[in-house]
């Protein structure tokens, strides 16, 4: 177990939630871990754990074909866990609510079956500070549909730079396709400055929810988005699970991606029909204890005090920044990317020390028992925007507390010392 | 030998192998990115007409570990035919495997400074990027020998 220290105010406990963490309670092998990572994969609790066991050993079976009794709780246990998804997204329906196997495939899926109602020549609008998961669709629809795009460039700090939407946002955009916050930079989008462009035009806007669901609630009728997207687990769930919501209008007019068992409404030799929304969008069997593990890591969290989480996560994202930005006086090759002080941003902090690679630094902080991510972080044009080949990268969850934070710092100061 | 990476002779090579001085109007170029971490290495290769290196320059945007495998080419490299610089490449790879020992008899001597990498699987690649991209100039020279002309590559490998 490591050292306890907990930012003083806050009033939020996150010794409490590492206890309700096995892997952290209890790390492998004895060896102290200081998990940093979550960007990229967060820790699971208890609860968590516990829901995918008891369906797996109580009700596991397929769902909504079978009559039998461990089919029919199946059933329920998914539909149960659809419904606890949308409440938490503030949806209008649990309809609008399809899992997927992770935000990749729920922003593939919109480029498909969105993309298949646009024409040669309309736009869609991206930007530089996308995961690759946000660019690579587009630019495949692009090659298969003729489909122009357009790029938001990133400014100096690693936000996006909404000053160019105007220019950007012209008749022929369809959609306007960015993160929630960035998983390299931590940078907030203004999500209303973007709807409001887009609604200029008549333009639908995707949000990539990937790394805002696990730090705060998404009311998604309140950004007034049309497509929100995210991962099971960077929120405490599974892996192989994630969501796209759609408003319930824009998915019943959409036609399917994947063609199989369970989206369809009548199947003959020569023509198929579809099942409503969400099942359209669901072939084959789905993500079923996936999905209830990411119900219960929803609940789990909104179980929280998440004000106080909040707080919590703000004052380590300021002492991890106070803290490289001592670093980095004594060395002027070190740069920290992300938002100035004051503007908004999520728990992910992300620098650059030039003489020393991402990997070299983050396998010298894995010897201090300190796991974070070193490299592009599937964002190569914003390393290119940055004229970088990759960055180390932190990420902060519930679970960390001032000790994670220092024993970066400490394991930066010697990795620095031994490569410089 | 030291478990660590980071060791003194890995630093050291790692400081030579950040680049050599360019060659002038080089035979083949080739750039090569490991598509994991987004190193690139540039290797610039003249040969003789028998196929064999008869001079390289290379320059790496990458970790220690690649930096070091480029020095180390640089020093052993010249001389070598495809063929011979594959086994060697192989042979490293399968030390990093575990699956011989490293270095063998028959090795470059420097390879010794690989062997605590061999418990990381996922440097094994930082290792071997330089030596794919200069596999990958001879082959590129091998394809445009019959069209005579240089060659000018980028590729992402490994």
């Amino acid at each position: 177990m490591n050292a306890a220290v907990t930012p003083p105010g806050t009033g939020f406990d996150p010794h409490a939630v590492r206890r309700q963490v096995p892997l952290l309670a209890d790390p492998p092998h004895g060896r102290s871990l200081h998990y940093l990572d979550n960007a990229a994969t967060a820790q699971v609790p208890r609860p968590v754990l516990d829901a995918v066991h008891d369906h797996d050993t109580m009700r596991r079976a397929n769902v909504l074909r079978g009559v039998h009794r461990l089919a029919e709780a199946a059933t329920e246990a998914y539909a149960s866990a659809r419904a606890t998804i949308a409440q938490h997204l503030n949806a209008a329906a649990p309809e609008e609510v399809v899992f997927t196997s992770g935000c990749t495939a729920a922003i593939n899926l919109v480029a498909h079956s969105f993309g298949a109602l646009l024409k040669p020549g309309d736009e869609v609008v991206i930007s530089e500070l996308e995961h690759h998961s946000n660019l690579v669709p587009w630019q495949m629809l692009r090659d298969r549909a003729g489909i122009v795009l357009r790029v938001i460039p990133v400014t100096a700090a690693g936000t996006l730079d909404l000053e160019r939407l105007p220019e950007l946002v012209g008749p022929r955009c369809r959609l306007i396709a960015v993160t929630h916050v960035s998983n390299v930079t931590g940078a907030e989008t203004d999500v209303a400055a973007v709807v409001a462009a887009a609604r200029s035009v008549g333009a639908r806007v995707l949000l990539d929810g990937a790394q805002q669901v696990p730090h705060a609630p998404v009311d998604v009728q309140a950004l007034d988005v049309d497509f929100y997207c995210f991962s099971g687990h960077k929120a405490y769930g599974p892996t192989g699970v994630g969501v796209l919501w759609a408003r319930g209008d824009l998915l019943a007019a959409l036609p399917p991606f994947l063609g199989g068992g369970e989206m369809i409404r009548r199947v003959t030799l020569t023509e198929t029909t579809w099942a409503p929304p969400p099942h359209r969008f669901e072939a084959g069997t789905p993500p079923i204890a996936q999905a209830i593990g990411l119900a219960a890591a929803l609940d789990w969290l909104q179980a929280q005090d998440l004000a106080a989480a909040g707080a919590h996560l703000h004052a380590l994202t300021q002492r991890l920044l106070a803290g490289l930005a001592s670093l980095a006086a004594g060395r002027d090759r070190m740069r920290i990317l992300g938002p100035a002080p004051g503007q908004p941003r999520g728990p992910i902090v992300s620098f650059s020390v030039t003489g020393a690679h991402p990997h070299d630094l983050a396998q010298i902080l894995d010897s201090h028992g300190v796991a974070v991510r070193g490299g592009h972080h599937c964002a190569q044009p914003l390393m290119d925007a940055f004229d970088l080949a990759g960055t180390t990268r932190a990420s902060l969850a519930l679970y960390n507390d001032a000790a994670d934070v220092d024993a970066l710092l400490n394991g930066l100061d010697d990795a620095l010392r031994r490569l410089a | 030998m030291s478990r660590d990476l980071y060791h003194q002779r890995m630093l050291e090579l790692a400081e030579r192998g950040d680049a050599s001085e360019r060659l002038a109007d080089a035979e083949v170029s080739v750039t090569l990115d490991n598509p994991l971490c987004g190193d690139r290495v540039r290797i610039d290769l003249d040969c003789a007409g028998d196929g064999r290196i008869d001079a390289l320059s290379h320059e790496v945007r990458g970790c220690v570990l690649c930096r070091a495998a480029a020095a180390v080419l640089d020093t052993h490299a010249p001389g070598l035919d495809a063929d011979e610089l594959r086994a060697v490449r192989d042979g490293l790879r399968d030390g990093l495997r575990g699956e011989r020992t490293l270095p063998a008899a028959h090795d470059w001597p420097e390879f010794a400074v690989f062997e605590p990498v061999a418990a990381h699987k996922s440097r094994h690649e930082c290792v071997l990027l330089p030596f794919d991209a200069v596999l990958s100039a001879l082959e590129q020279r091998a394809a445009s020998a019959n069209g005579g002309g240089r060659t000018t590559a980028s590729t992402t490998g490994t």
